[in-house]
């Protein structure tokens, strides 16, 4: 945990044609720890990840990741800078073979040269995904679809990894795993910038966190203090 | 016993045919399954293959096979050119406006056609064109054969590139989920101008096998098309294995259907398979 800024997110505007999803949105996100975003449906979220991912272009502000302005890149010009964004649902390709999941993430020439460490990697990780490399993706659990979009996502040899909702409509069990993948992904010393709508689990995990409600951010801060702040305890504890 | 002794003959000419006729499916079928678009100038793309191979032959007797080895790279190219800077940046107003661009392609192609080979039928005769074979009752063309056996080369190929190349994953990817793909870092623009390219290459090689099969003249490309669609819907959109078999049961149809109700009919009996087919199961024999 060095502290450096990695990605900064300035005053950004973004729409969904003439619906204003984002309202001068800023936050930074430190190279080395776990941030977390935390909101309800609807809150911006996904727009959000899918801006910093290229997916979406913001009307006004800019994004800055290692210090370069990334806010006009194409998605795959901001993956080659060392972004990945694990899509909410996974969005994995049902009709390719775990592997060819796999083969696919480190499609950019960087990430292909790395294919083989990448892979014992992902397979450490995740042993099931060794197993199952010959089926068809959309013959997997949930669990393990989500294993393998996480892991197609570390095949691209992130330096920044922005998963949406992860965690979603998974059994607590699984949930507890992919966790725990998290942290070591982390002590790899990849930076992780997570969506999630269950407060207290994000609250435990993260480092830092910002709390979105309708297209804003309303609060910020380090988890410790954000966990004693009288708003988060009445709106997301109930006390 | 003699019914099936004079059905020899058309069932094996169908079969023959419905080579010919997967192949030129092919590569609408391509098109269709990764970009989603519809592509009405296919068929003329496929004439133009027949006609690249007519101007080798005539102009410096140049095998029309051999001229492919120059003529994939050319129409791998005009395929790009055509994905890359006229359909992609249609894409961004809407699927329709695709259509109508590829629409234009075709009337364009068909008149330039006109203007420089004349409307005259033409045809790719070679020392080979009159050669045939018979096996017992059966005699059958050697181009028809070779129709056949090009057609499932062709699909091998293009089957191994899809499976063992990174470009292949990534235009199957880029098929399934396009956002997914793009977050996967591939640039679905260029994947899409490589797909169109390799389709067109794809054509050019229906087009001189087309040409060695049947006359042709610049307006051909349109009835071709309606015959591929037949074979692209009935074998399920975007699936190789489904364009062969649907491409045989057209074949088939029409010999057939030839032989039972006379010339006139084939077509008749080949789309009446294809809507009953449809009602069965509508999404075609392969779909997903």
């Amino acid at each position: 945990m060095n502290g450096n800024t990695i990605l900064k997110v300035n005053h950004i505007d973004v729409f969904h044609g003439s619906f204003q999803a984002l309202w001068d949105v800023s936050l930074s996100v430190n190279e080395g720890e776990i941030t977390a975003i935390i909101g309800a449906n609807g809150s911006g979220k996904s727009t959000l990840m899918e801006t910093i991912s290229g997916l979406l272009h913001p009307s006004a502000g800019t994004i800055e990741f290692e210090g370069k302005d990334i806010s006009g890149l194409q998605p795959f010009e901001i993956l080659d800078l060392g972004i990945s964004l694990l899509p909410e649902g996974g969005r994995i390709f049902p009709d390719l073979s775990v592997l060819e999941n796999l083969k696919i993430g480190s499609y950019n020439p960087k990430a292909r040269s790395e294919y083989t460490r990448n892979l014992q990697r992902v397979y450490q990780l995740f042993p099931v995904l060794e197993v199952m490399r010959a089926r068809l993706a959309k013959s997997l659990s949930g669990g393990e679809k989500q294993m393998l979009a996480l892991g197609r996502s570390l095949m691209s040899n992130p330096k920044l990894m922005l998963l949406d909702e992860m965690s979603l409509g998974l059994a607590p069990i699984l949930v507890n795993d992919l966790y725990k993948a998290l942290r070591e992904i982390r002590a790899r010393g990849i930076t992780i910038l997570f969506v999630e709508q269950n407060v207290r689990r994000s609250l435990v995990e993260a480092d830092s966190a910002y709390i979105m409600e309708t297209g804003r951010i309303v609060l910020s801060g380090h988890v410790d203090d954000l966990r004693e702040e009288a708003k988060v305890q009445k709106a997301y504890f109930g006390t | 016993m003699s019914i099936l002794m004079d059905l020899a003959t058309p069932i094996v000419m169908g079969i023959l045919l419905g080579g010919l006729y997967s192949l030129i499916a092919l590569g609408l079928s391509l098109i269709f399954g990764v970009v989603k678009e519809i592509n009405i100038a296919h068929g003329d793309l496929v004439i133009l293959g027949s006609y690249f191979g007519f101007v080798g032959l005539t102009f410096a007797g140049i095998d029309p096979m051999l001229s492919l080895i120059c003529g994939l790279p050319v129409f791998f190219g005009i395929g790009y050119g055509i994905q890359r800077y006229l359909l992609n940046r249609a894409f961004r107003i809407s699927m329709d406006a695709t259509l109508i661009i590829a629409f234009g392609i075709s009337i364009i192609l068909q008149n330039t056609y006109q203007l420089i080979w004349t409307p005259l039928s033409r045809g790719l005769t070679t020392s080979y064109s009159v050669e045939s074979f018979s096996a017992g009752p059966i005699y059958v063309p050697l181009v028809y054969l070779l129709d056949l056996i090009v057609a499932i080369v062709v699909m091998i190929f293009l089957r191994e590139f899809l499976k063992r190349t990174y470009m292949g994953v990534a235009i199957r990817a880029a098929a399934q989920d396009w956002k997914a793909a793009q977050l996967m870092g591939i640039d679905t623009n260029r994947i899409y101008a490589y797909t169109f390219g390799i389709a067109t290459a794809i054509a050019a090689i229906a087009g001189v096998f087309l040409g060695l099969t049947f006359p042709f003249t610049p307006l051909s490309g349109m009835s071709f098309l309606i015959i591929a669609l037949g074979v692209v819907i009935l074998g399920g959109m975007g699936s190789i294995a489904g364009t062969l078999v649907a491409g045989i049961a057209f074949g088939l149809a029409q010999t057939i259907g030839g032989y039972f109700f006379g010339v006139s009919a084939q077509m008749l009996v080949a789309y009446t398979m294809v809507l009953v087919v449809l009602a069965i199961i509508p999404r075609g024999i392969f779909g997903r």
